[in-house]
């Protein structure tokens, strides 16, 4: 199944957090797309995802909003 | 981050716990700013969770905090920083979170004697009491100068291969984080939270003073952190971008307030935060070109937006650096 959160405007960590609600509602191999403005998630977006093993399977900066693409472990 | 590791180092499992306030100072918050663009736009709990190779868990309570901030039982420190309270609601919601996922304990990185309001040897025995996790909540770095807890009297942790710290500096501290090869390490306690700023907080006060009511929602909080406040008139208040990034950033915001930028010059977007007359509009617009690249010029265009979507430009002069009375800086 594939989800999609619109983050433009939040600010870290509330981006963060918004993939974190929506991970505890996905089943393993779920796909989410995040549209996000705040240049501090092209950071912690991958930090979060590397220690609770999530993968990042794209980022696209250009043009914005940034958006990244989750697989859910 | 070393309380963590003294834990790890033990061979415990540890799981981090972030708590978003809405008061946090950030990284990627300056980042708005692009002339910090320079600085790394990191979460510093997320990076400290990766040195240590710990789960972070980060939590939004901004909700909740409310009640911390405007009604905190021990009071505030210097300026609006309920320390006290803040420590307390935050092992609490620790506590809760532990009990909801099977942990046994609680550790946090406090050190006796380190801050003066909550981090002294009578307060940190109220933290433990009144979050409700007494014996289950452990001081690793101080423990020595503490009664055993829980896990230390089981023999989960051993105590002995615990710290002694104590006191305000941050030596015994910086040599332990070298002796486990950290070579960085995040900010220490206290610059981590906007009501620990006189300014900041002043204009906290502000906007209480003018709602009529001590209350806040988490956009009128993320909004004092970003721009030049002023209030020229007491019934408005102009939030002014002071270059690109605070621009982009009040931008995301034109619908909720009405907002000016100049049309024949680059200069700020500013919102405006209460109702204005036409008499107030002229007086905005001048604001707004007095910070633009035309400061010194006699003419210049101005956009003005309202909320109800009217919308009007006009040439106006930028206000005199005299004009901008020192009583309207926010």
């Amino acid at each position: 199944m594939k989800k999609n959160i619109d983050a433009r405007h939040l600010l870290c960590p509330l981006p963060v957090i918004r993939l974190a609600e929506t991970i505890s509602t996905c089943q393993p191999k779920d796909e989410i797309e995040m549209l996000c403005n705040d240049p501090g998630v092209l950071q912690d977006i991958p930090a979060w995802c590397r220690v609770h093993g999530h993968r990042i399977t794209a980022i696209e900066q250009n043009p914005l909003p940034i958006r990244i693409t989750v697989l859910v472990a | 981050m070393l309380a963590a590791k003294l834990i790890l180092e033990q061979g415990i499992v540890v799981e981090g716990l972030n708590f978003f306030t809405g008061f946090c100072v950030e990284g990627h918050t300056h980042a708005i700013r692009r002339q910090r663009a320079g600085r790394l736009k990191r979460n510093n709990a997320l990076w400290v969770a990766e040195q240590l190779g710990i789960k972070l868990h980060i939590i939004d309570v901004v909700e909740e905090y409310k009640t911390v901030v405007l009604n905190p039982k021990h009071g505030y420190g210097a300026h609006l920083n309920p320390c006290l309270d803040c420590k307390v609601f935050m092992v609490k919601k620790a506590k809760n979170w532990m009990e909801q996922h099977g942990f046994d304990f609680i550790v946090t990185g406090e050190v006796v004697g380190q801050r003066p309001m909550s981090q002294r040897k009578e307060t940190m025995p109220i933290v433990a009491k009144e979050s409700g996790a007494d014996d289950r909540l452990l001081r690793p770095l101080c423990a020595e100068h503490l009664p055993k807890t829980l896990p230390e009297r089981e023999g989960w942790v051993d105590r002995s291969k615990l710290p002694g710290f104590s006191g305000r500096g941050r030596k015994p501290q910086i040599e332990l984080a070298h002796s486990f090869g950290f070579k960085e390490y995040s900010q220490p306690a206290g610059g981590c939270c906007f009501l620990t700023n006189e300014h900041y907080t002043t204009k906290l006060l502000d906007l209480w003073n003018h709602k009529g009511k001590r209350d806040y929602e988490l956009d009128d909080i993320m909004l004092l952190k970003v721009g030049r406040h002023l209030r020229p008139r007491p019934h408005f208040k102009m939030i002014i971008g002071r270059e690109e990034g605070e621009n982009n950033f009040l931008q995301g915001y034109r619908d909720r307030f009405t907002h000016c930028y100049p049309l024949s010059h680059k200069g700020p977007f500013a919102l405006v935060a209460g109702e204005i007359s036409e008499e107030d509009v002229a007086l905005a617009a001048g604001v707004t070109a007095r910070y633009s690249d035309a400061k010194a010029e006699e003419r210049v265009e101005v956009h003005v937006a309202h909320l109800d979507g009217r919308s009007a430009s006009s040439v106006v002069k930028p206000l005199l650096p005299e004009d901008i009375l020192p009583s309207w800086y926010v």
